[in-house]
Parts: C-alpha cells; structure tokens; sequence
C-alpha cells in the first residue's frame, strides 16, 4: 500500500514516514499542500495521505478540500495528523472530507490503530 | 512475582521519565503483570534482577523494552477490533433477536480499568442499535481500583488517550472539551453503573448477564483462581449468553464448561450445551 506524507516540517516528514514504512506502506512526501495535490497527479495512486494541517502555501484543509472535488481520489483515505486540536477544527476537517484525526504528538500505536479503523492495516 | 518498594520507585521512575505514564503507589500489581514475561524472556531469575540489569543499561537497549511493556498494553478506545466486529455483527443482534419479548439486556464489563472498554460498547450500541434505547439496559462496569471506579464515572481522557483507537466521528459526537481534556458526554456516562468489584473477592448479588466482557484480566490471576472466576462467571450468566476473553487467552485446561467460538481473534466464549 501506498502512503502520501504531507508536513512542511522536514523532521515530521521523516519520522511519520519511518512510522508509515515500518507498518509496511511506500511513502513519498509533500511540503505542502500543493506539492501534495501535485504528487497525487504525478505519483499517484496513494491508499491513504496524512495530512498536516498548518502549512505555507496551501493548507492541509484546503488539500483536502481540493482532494474531495476530484472523484478519482475518492477511494484514498485522508487523515489528517495536526497541531490542532479544537473541536471545531476536527468537525471541520470532517465535513470537508477528512477520514480520520490525529492529533500531534502521535506514537506509531496511535497511527496503527487509526489505519485498522479505517481498513489499511497491513501488520 | 514479588516487586520490592526500592525496585518499583526506580522502575516508576525511569516509565514516566520516557513514556509519561505515571505509575503511582498500588500499581505495583501492573509492574509485576507487563514485566514478569520480559523477565522469563531476558532469561532472568526476578523483576528484582531485572532492575539491576536496567541500573547497569548503558545501551538502553533493556530500558526501552521496559518501556515498552509498560505502555504497548495501554488501553486504547476499540481495543483489538475485532471482538467489537463480532459484537456488532453476530452476538448483539443474535442477543436482541432471543430478548425482544422481554426487551432486557444485561451487560457487563469486569474490568473496565480507565473506562474506554465499557465507553466503545456503550458506543457502539448508540451507534448500531438504536432500539435499544428502548430496552431496558443494565450495564455494569467494575474494577478493583476505587480511583479507576471514580475515573470511569467522570469519563475524563488526555489528548494521548483519545488519539488512542477512538474514530474521529465518535470523538465528535460523544465527547466535549474540559479544558486540556476531553470529557464523555454525559448522555454516554449515564448508560454505565460503575461499581467496585474485586474480582478474586466477594461478588455482588447480579442480575444473570448476556454479555461479560472480562478481556486481558485473567493473567493477572493464579490459575485456581481463573478457575474460580471462570466458573463464577458462568453460574452469573445466561445459558446463551456470551463472554469474551482477551484473544490470546483461554479456557481451556481451565474451565471445560465453556466452548470458544469461531469468529476470528475475537476470544469469545459461550458455555457448551447440556
């Protein structure tokens, strides 16, 4: 299976992509939401994107809100994995099309358990 | 396993110093059950010896296999997700197919520790069976610990804890913010009759359950007293009611009385007929 990470923080990046390889996924990574909308284009298809939330450029809501027009993107999962931690926010990234929530700091259990929920764990 | 009170400080101590667990005065019990196969696996005599082999850790290597035994049984929120598969899927509407005259289910949890093993399965019937809402519910959750008990009650969890296993759709629906941390909502929190139970102690007059939920307990237990318990669960039970027992444990050499049932990794038990 295959893992799209997006996180503008170089160090994220390779921790939750160490974290995703261990469980088994491929990673390639994005440093912002636009890199990312143009990985899914150019490196595509990806079973699952983990999702930053606060980025320069393009925003990880605005990713997926731009990631849900597009039916072919339909089936890949999108969690986001953020700093944010109010409610409202979380309402709001489901709405737009968010499958699951995780907020930072996170532990590779923590990631394991989200992919089982939602049907991705390989291990 | 004896852990003495010098062993058990130091252990605390270097736990909630990498993993911010906290493990107070009486969780001495917990230290002797996660570390007791680490020590069987270093091939060393006592916990007493494994924390001088830790004193002596230059490499770290066997501190963080501490850590880790302390922390990776965490509970979590649909803890294993298979035997709530199974609970959704077979065995609660099998339960309200048989008790739709009498529109009753009793349902218990013996060792709901935090609470987020009772807190899933209140979820998942508010998800799944709203015509339960209807029915007359008796649903305990017990465990030894009065703190637990008081835990439980307030449904308070960290951030750390509601990252665990929780779907985020069930966060939103079922919890608020207290500050810091998020709260059960008290809609959820009335469902559940939290009470002290020791397990290996007295138990309480209960109404015949059809469901015990009684997972990852046991190997806290000698095995006469998993017999005991065992067999108390049964006498406590419908006849075709259900338990579920950690997927890595059994009744068997235990408890012939019991039939283990086919559902993948879900350590669910019903009692053999006749």
């Amino acid at each position: 299976m295959r893992a799209l990470v997006i996180d503008d923080s170089r160090a994220i990046r390779l921790i939750l992509g160490q974290v995703m390889k261990k469980l088994g996924f491929e990673v390639v990574d994005a440093g912002d939401g636009q890199q990312a909308l143009d990985k899914l284009k150019s490196d595509g298809p990806f079973d699952i994107a983990l999702v930053d939330w606060n980025m320069p450029v393009m925003n990880g809501y605005d990713f997926v809100v731009n990631a849900r027009k597009d039916p072919q993107y339909n089936d890949m999962r999108l969690m986001m994995v953020t700093t944010e931690t109010e409610m409202a926010q979380v309402v709001k990234a489901l709405e737009a099309g968010a499958n699951e929530y995780v907020m930072k700091p996170f532990t590779k259990e923590m990631i394991a358990e989200k992919l089982s929920l939602l049907g991705l764990s390989i291990e | 396993m004896a852990l003495n009170p010098g062993d058990f400080e130091y252990i605390s101590k270097i736990v909630r110093g990498q993993s911010a667990i906290v493990l107070e005065k009486g969780k001495e019990y917990l230290v002797e059950a996660r570390l007791t196969p680490l020590v069987a696996s270093e091939n060393l005599g006592s916990i007493a010896e494994l924390a001088q082999q830790m004193r002596k850790d230059i490499s770290g290597k066997l501190i963080a296999k501490v850590v880790e035994a302390m922390t990776t049984n965490e509970t979590s929120f649909f803890r294993d997700i298979h035997p709530f598969e199974v609970l959704k899927n077979t065995v609660i509407p099998e339960l309200i197919q048989k008790r739709e005259s009498q529109k009753r289910l009793n349902i218990w949890c013996g060792a709901s520790s935090s609470g987020q093993e009772p807190y899933t399965l209140a979820m998942l019937i508010r998800e799944n069976f709203p015509q339960l809402k209807n029915w007359k519910l008796d649903f305990m959750a017990s465990d030894i610990s009065t703190e637990m008990q008081k835990r439980c009650q307030d449904g308070i969890y960290s951030q750390l804890e509601i990252n665990r296993g929780l779907p985020a759709m069930l966060m939103v629906k079922y919890f608020q913010r207290s500050g810091a941390q998020w709260q059960i909502k008290p809609e959820l929190r009335q469902m559940i009759n939290f009470k002290i139970l020791n397990l290996s102690g007295h138990w309480p007059l209960m109404p015949k359950m059809d469901l015990v939920m009684m997972r990852n307990v046991l190997i806290y237990f000698d095995v006469p007293t998993k017999k005991v318990i065992l067999q108390k669960i049964r006498e406590n039970m419908q006849p075709d009611g259900y338990v579920f027992l950690g997927a890595a444990e059994t009744t068997l050499n235990l408890d012939v009385k019991y039939e283990r049932m086919n559902f993948k990794q879900s350590g669910c038990y019903r009692i053999k007929e006749g």
